[in-house]
């Protein structure tokens, strides 16, 4: 039975040996075809590690030239824009002259929508700028262009944007603490700049005496 | 802003010259036939207030600016 069992699968070897042979020869001749292409520079992009660097860099010019001197300086210094919702439902919801509601812009995160007048957070319109190109969706845009893309969407044609947008309530993709401590850190922001606005000197009087010790030291 | 590269800068020209202009509409619908968004950085004359304005033909873009900002579309993310 052994011996049967055996001679059969001699058979079977010997049978298929030149499909075998054929499917080998075939393989290599495909895995010398592409390391050819590899060589040659046809098939693969030549990474560049600085690019998105300087992608960030070019990005982060361009919203600077964009904004308000105020918008920009609070994404330099806090990582996201205010910008001020331009519905109000009555005269009422003003509140001290300013919008009912504002919106905070992150990079690559959800807009976030709040009440400036009592700090309440209203909802998260997750939106993204996808790419276009044909490359698969692989790459999206620097973080300052999503920002600027996000500003320029919103002071242009708010309903558009937030039309598009998928509505979930705070704390779906943010946790609701951060975005409470993000609007402490921004009312503290502005509190600084107002007193700076106020008093000019101050700034010039602080800096003066920060940079005391290292001017002396040089 | 194209992504995984930022700021790319697509036609230059001066609308005064026929041909530049010419040049310059060809690359403008280009984009939006690609699917792209065009926004014009502007000031807002009452508030003084930066902000943009969306434009959707070439004789939409306002006297005076001096760029046309192409970003792809907003999608639900």
């Amino acid at each position: 039975m052994l011996l049967a069992l055996l001679a059969l699968a001699l058979i079977a070897l010997v049978l298929a040996a030149p499909l075998i042979v054929r499917e080998t020869a075939r393989r290599r001749a495909r895995r010398q075809a592409a390391k050819a292409a590899r060589m040659e520079g046809l098939d693969l992009p030549l990474y560049d590690p600085g690019r998105e660097r300087r992608a960030e860099q070019r990005a982060r010019e361009l919203l600077r030239s964009c904004v308000n001197g105020e918008e920009w300086a609070m994404y330099r210094d806090l990582g996201f824009i205010r910008v001020d919702g331009k519905h109000t439902r009555r005269d009422a919801d003003r509140s001290g002259g300013g919008a009912a509601y504002a919106y905070l812009v992150y990079a690559h995160k959800p807009i976030v929508a709040y009440v400036p007048g009592t700090g309440q957070l209203l909802s998260e319109y997750c939106v993204e700028f996808p790419d276009m190109t044909g490359s698969g969706g692989r790459h999206r845009l620097p973080a300052s262009d999503d920002v600027l893309a996000k500003w320029m969407a919103l002071t242009s044609d708010e309903d558009r944007v937030i039309r598009r947008a998928n509505m979930h309530l705070v704390g779906r993709q943010f946790d609701p603490a951060r975005l409470r401590r993000d609007l402490w850190r921004l009312s503290e922001w502005e509190r600084r700049r107002q007193r700076r606005r106020l008093d000019p000197s101050r700034k010039q009087s602080s800096r003066s005496t920060a940079r005391g010790p290292s001017l002396g030291g040089e | 802003m194209k992504p995984g590269h930022g700021e790319v800068l697509l036609a230059e020209g001066d609308q005064t010259v026929r041909e530049e202009e010419e040049r310059l509409i060809a690359e403008f619908r280009r984009q939006l036939d690609e699917g792209m968004w065009a926004a014009v950085p502007t000031t807002n004359a009452g508030s003084g207030r930066r902000e943009a304005q969306m434009v959707k033909a070439y004789a939409d873009i306002p006297e005076g600016a001096d760029r046309v900002i192409f970003f792809p579309r907003a999608s639900g993310g």
